[in-house]
């Protein structure tokens, strides 16, 4: 079996989620003729016809309040944003209506919406084509926010999420749309939209992220390893809902813990990680919560990109910290 | 008032030219042009990175445009925003620095290639959201009015951001509130990949406003006496306190949406057929052979202007990197 990228990973679930229900379908900018800036739709129109695959106006908010419309008639849209810098005129129709169709119509009415859209810098592209906005969106009660940083994550979430009754933020790195390679068996397994998923185990430290992050997490427990330090590096993958016991269990066992991510720190998902250590695992723990994340500034232009990006050297510098508390 | 479709008549320079301004208009437009071009190659050896725009094919808009306004004025536009922030006099060294991300560059390469600004210069930037600068224009105008300064704002958007609901929720503001505001809509008839036709119903956009009554033009945007001519009038109309007005600029980009486009949507024939039949450069340049240039004067033209641009170019590729530290300033005010 050939090695696939996660972006043919993407376009292969969604080729398999259109060929099991006729209701799935997919709109958005230029995915149709074009087959997506970055291709993840490529060959879905000729494959499955001009009347599943749709060429929107540009026009987001309009493709979210239709997606919800048709999803509220029984359809499973996969609406794409371009990308996640011009996602912010859908938060009025996501939040304000797609997350809450189920809880107004008592179950009556549900949305079971994913908003595709590649997410993340690390690719020199400046503002609105790098930002990571994930935890704007985990905060939308009623709505699920899903990461994925391999092919075989992003085939099996993907999958998953289309099937879920209720509407999913499906963000894709875009770092490593490309870089991310490995063999997926197109075999419609789903991957559950509520576990995280442990990437390497260790006694010594924790570390979770999610997304393209975790490349840079990997290559830190490699240099933690070759010191003697067993580093467990957890990939949150769903952030809502999140799995609070994984990471419990890892931290009972290592009772240190490095959040990383890529989105500026204040108000960043990692504190709400930090919150729910500091409530539930508590008595666990031998160093304080670390996190690692963008600054607070706006993501950068190209040149200084990199010192923007947490790094393998951050990383390995706050896990230094934390394993040093005594 | 009964809507007008159409308020403003234009034949195609009506007005005339004298030939130090249609030389003047084919000096902008070639610094435009070998500016794109030499934007591009950058790009093509990585020294740009992100996306980056280019103009090549629609310099007659900005430059017939430009012509019209008066000082003061205020321009904002999307992100294919280069000829727009050259047209408004910005030394192209300090923009094509910021385009490679430089330290030279008129925001330290905090802007990059979409977001261009020269707030020095009345220009409000390039805007990377596709249709979001609409309202931003029109909020511009306001400023206008409202100081009665007797100035007007010009807006840009493309035949893609037409259809984002921000652009009607701003021409409606815009006519109940008399706003000074020239909307020019460029229509490449492409956004992005998608053609006109597929991405609205009409594929004639001049008429966006009629249901507010603001009035419309379509003009033949390759040819910049037509821009310069039709933009007179829509000045005039929106600083007379007749309120907004749009034009609808007819024209063409050669290269992709962006550098990495493929291009699929259309035939390469159409692209030869669009610049070997309509170039505005060409438009120009033949009106003043037939006037009595000399070919060897319009050709050392070309020489001085790609010498400018190889030394913007040098100038952006010696500019130091920026200082990381910029990455904490001008986030909020500084203390």
């Amino acid at each position: 079996m050939p090695e696939i990228t996660l972006v043919e990973a993407v376009t292969l679930a969604l080729a398999r989620a259109m060929a099991e229900d006729k209701e799935v379908v997919l709109l958005g900018e230029d995915i149709g003729v074009d087959g997506g800036v970055f291709r993840a739709t490529d060959g879905l129109l000729a494959r499955f016809g001009a009347e599943r695959v749709f060429d929107t106006p540009l026009a987001e908010a309009m493709i979210a309040g239709l997606s919800v419309g048709l999803a509220a008639q029984g359809f499973r849209p996969v609406a794409e944003i371009q990308f996640t810098g011009f996602i912010y005129p859908i938060i009025d129709q996501i939040l304000n209506h797609a997350s809450r169709l189920r809880t107004r119509t008592r179950g009556r009415l549900t949305c079971p919406l994913v908003v595709r859209s590649p997410y993340g810098g690390g690719i020199r592209a400046i503002e609105h084509h790098s930002e990571s906005p994930e935890a704007l969106f985990a905060h939308i009660p009623g709505l699920r926010v899903v990461i994925p940083s391999s092919p075989r994550r992003a085939y099996g979430l993907l999958l998953a999420a289309i099937r879920d009754p209720d509407p999913v933020m499906f963000l894709e790195p875009t770092r490593l749309y490309r870089s991310a390679r490995e063999e997926v068996e197109d075999t419609g397994e789903p991957l559950p939209l509520d576990r995280a998923f442990v990437l390497r185990e260790g006694g010594d430290i924790t570390f979770v992220g999610w997304g393209a992050m975790l490349k840079e997490t990997l290559l830190a427990a490699d240099r933690l390893e070759a010191d003697g330090i067993g580093a467990e590096v957890i990939d949150a993958a769903t952030l809502k809902p999140f799995d609070t016991e994984t990471l419990f269990a890892s931290v009972q066992k290592t009772g240190r813990c490095v959040i990383v991510h890529e989105a500026a720190l204040t108000g960043g998902f990692g504190g709400e990680i930090a919150a729910r250590l500091a409530e539930g695992a508590l008595t666990s723990l031998l160093a304080p919560v670390a996190r690692v994340a963008g600054w607070d500034t706006v993501i950068p232009g190209l040149r200084v990109e990199r010192h923007y990006m947490p790094g393998e050297n951050r990383i390995l510098e706050a896990a230094r910290k934390t394993l040093a508390f005594a | 008032m009964a809507p007008r479709e159409k308020a403003v008549r234009v034949e195609a320079g009506a007005l005339g030219a004298k030939s130090e301004e249609l030389l003047r208009y084919l000096r902008e437009m070639l610094l435009i042009r070998r500016f794109e071009e030499r934007a591009g190659q950058l790009y093509g050896r990585g020294l740009i990175g992100g996306y980056c725009h280019l103009y090549i094919g629609q310099e007659a808009v900005v430059v017939g445009m430009q012509s019209a306004l008066r000082d003061g004025d205020s321009v904002i536009t999307s992100y294919r925003d280069h000829g727009h922030v050259l047209a408004c006099g910005i030394d192209p060294k300090e923009v094509m620095a910021e385009l490679c991300g430089r330290r030279g560059g008129a925001s330290h390469g905090k802007g990059g290639s979409m977001h261009m600004f020269s707030p020095e210069r009345n220009f409000y930037g390039g805007h990377g959201i596709v249709g979001a600068q609409v309202p931003i224009g029109t909020g511009l105008a306001f400023a206008h009015r409202y100081r009665e300064d007797g100035r007007i704002a010009v807006t840009y958007l493309g035949d893609g951001a037409i259809n984002q609901g921000q652009v009607a929720e701003s021409f409606n503001m815009a006519a109940l509130w008399k706003l000074p505001v020239v909307y020019v809509i460029e229509n490449n008839r492409y956004g992005m990949g998608t053609s006109v036709d597929r991405a609205s119903a009409r594929t004639d956009l001049y008429h966006r406003g009629m249901a507010h009554g603001i009035p419309g033009e379509q003009i033949d945007g390759m040819d910049v006496l037509a821009v310069r001519d039709s933009g007179l009038l829509a000045a005039k109309h929106a600083r007379s306190g007749e309120g907004p007005i749009i034009l609808e600029m007819v024209t063409y980009r050669y290269r992709g949406h962006s550098m990495s486009d493929p291009a699929k949507y259309r035939t390469r024939e159409e692209v030869d057929r669009m610049r070997s039949e309509h170039d505005p450069i060409d438009q120009v340049r033949r009106r003043l052979l037939e006037s009595g240039a000399r070919e060897a004067e319009l050709d050392a033209l070309d020489k001085e202007i790609r010498g400018l641009i190889a030394e913007a170019a040098g100038f952006a590729q010696d500019s130091p990197e920026p200082d990381p530290e910029e990455l904490f300033t001008d986030v909020f005010v500084e203390a």
